[in-house]
C-alpha cells in the first residue's frame, strides 16, 4: 500500500519524519522460489507426468502425506518392544526386516540393520556420502543430519559431536561410527534406562527419542516423582 | 555365489578414483579394515545409477577401521573407537601384509 493514496484522517503530524522503513520487505523471508535446474525439472516433470494423467495431482499430495505421517514414534515402539520382550529382541537383531515386520511394518528393498548398544559399545549412525535413512522407521531425517557439518564430523572427530549432543560417554566404551553407505539403513537400539524394570512397552516409548535411535544420544532417564 | 571374504579377514580398501557413481567413501580408500559382516549379493550399485541391471550382483561388506587408521590421530576420538562402512567386493583386497586373524 502506498502512502500517497491513503484517506484516514487522523490529527497527528505524518511528515515521514520517524525513523521507521516502510520498505522493508517481509517481516520473514517466503519460502525460497526455485532457482535450481532440479528444481525446475522437478516442477516440468510433474506438470508433464499429471497432464499425461500418469499420475494425478492428489496422488502426489497422498504419497508426501504418507512420508510426512512417519515420525520416530514408529522406532520408539520397536526399541520399546524389544527392551520388554528377549525373544522380539532376537529376532530384531538377527534379521531387522523381519523383526519390524511383527509390528507390521516394511522397508522395502533394503535391509535393516538394527545395532545393539551394549555397555561397551555405542552405535552413531551417519551417511557421509548423501542422507541414508531409516526412514520407514524414523520418518525424513533432521536437517542436521543431512548437513556437510554433521557427515564430515562424525566420522573424524565422534566424541566432539556427542559432546555437542550432550553425550558423554567414557573413553572406555568404544564409539563405533556407523557410515551408511550402501544398501542398509541402520537403526540403533539404545541402552534400556536403569529402573524401569516394572515399565511397560507403552512407558518405555517415552524414554526413546529419535537421537537415541541415531546414535547421537542415549535414551531419557525416568523422571522420579518423589 | 562364493563370497570372497569372511568375518574377521583383514582387507585393505583399493585406492582408485573411478569418474561416476560409486559407494565407497574417498577417506576410507587405503585404509585397512577387518570384515565385520558380510550383508550378501546386492545388485551393483555402480551400475544401477546408470539405469544397468547390477549384474553380477556383488557382495556388500561391512568393514571396521579403527579411527587411529584412518585419521591418524588428527580427530576428537578415544582409542579404541572406529569407524564401520558397507564396502562392495570390488573395492576390497586382502590385506596381505598383515595376513588372516582367522
Amino acid at each position: 500500500m502506498s502512502h500517497d493514496d491513503h484517506s484516514h484522517d487522523h490529527d497527528h503530524d505524518h511528515a515521514h519524519d520517524h525513523p521507521h522503513p516502510h520498505d522493508s520487505g517481509p517481516f520473514q523471508p517466503d519460502i525460497k522460489e526455485p532457482s535450481e535446474d532440479w528444481e525446475f525439472l522437478e516442477i516440468a516433470l510433474r506438470e508433464l507426468m499429471i497432464d499425461k494423467e500418469i499420475i494425478t495431482a492428489r496422488e502426489i499430495q497422498d504419497k508426501i502425506e504418507e512420508w510426512d505421517g512417519k515420525c520416530p514414534e514408529i522406532g520408539a515402539r520397536v526399541v520399546a518392544k524389544a527392551w520388554a520382550d528377549p525373544a522380539f529382541k532376537a529376532r530384531l537383531l538377527a534379521d531387522g526386516n523381519a523383526g519390524v515386520g511383527d509390528l507390521g511394518l516394511e522397508v522395502p528393498g533394503l535391509k535393516l540393520v538394527v545395532l545393539e548398544n551394549t555397555p561397551k559399545v555405542h552405535h552413531m549412525v551417519v551417511c557421509t556420502l548423501c542422507s541414508c535413512y531409516p526412514r520407514p522407521i524414523l520418518g525424513l531425517p533432521p536437517l542436521w543430519y543431512k548437513s556437510r557439518e554433521y557427515r564430515s564430523r562424525a566420522v573424524r572427530e565422534p566424541r566432539s559431536v556427542l559432546a555437542e549432543f550432550g553425550t558423554e560417554l567414557p573413553d572406555s566404551v568404544e564409539v563405533r561410527v556407523v557410515d551408511s553407505t550402501a544398501d542398509c539403513r541402520f537403526l540403533v537400539l539404545p541402552l534400556r534406562p536403569e529402573g524401569t524394570g516394572s515399565w511397560n512397552e507403552e512407558q518405555l516409548a517415552t524414554l526413546v527419542t529419535r537421537d537415541s535411535m541415531i546414535g547421537t544420544s542415549v535414551a531419557k532417564a525416568p523422571i522420579r516423582i518423589a | 555365489m562364493s563370497a570372497r571374504f569372511k568375518t574377521g579377514d583383514r582387507v585393505i580398501v583399493r585406492t582408485d578414483s573411478p569418474p561416476g557413481h560409486v559407494r565407497t567413501p574417498t577417506y576410507l580408500r587405503g585404509k585397512r579394515g577387518v570384515i565385520l559382516r558380510d550383508f550378501g549379493p546386492w545388485a551393483n550399485p555402480e551400475q544401477l545409477a546408470y539405469g544397468k541391471p547390477g549384474w553380477p550382483r556383488k557382495t556388500n561388506y561391512w568393514v571396521q577401521f579403527a579411527m587411529d587408521e584412518v585419521w591418524s590421530g588428527n580427530g576428537a576420538y578415544a582409542k579404541g573407537d572406529t569407524v564401520v562402512a558397507e564396502i562392495y567386493e570390488q573395492w576390497l583386497e586382502p590385506d596381505t601384509a598383515r595376513g588372516s586373524e582367522s
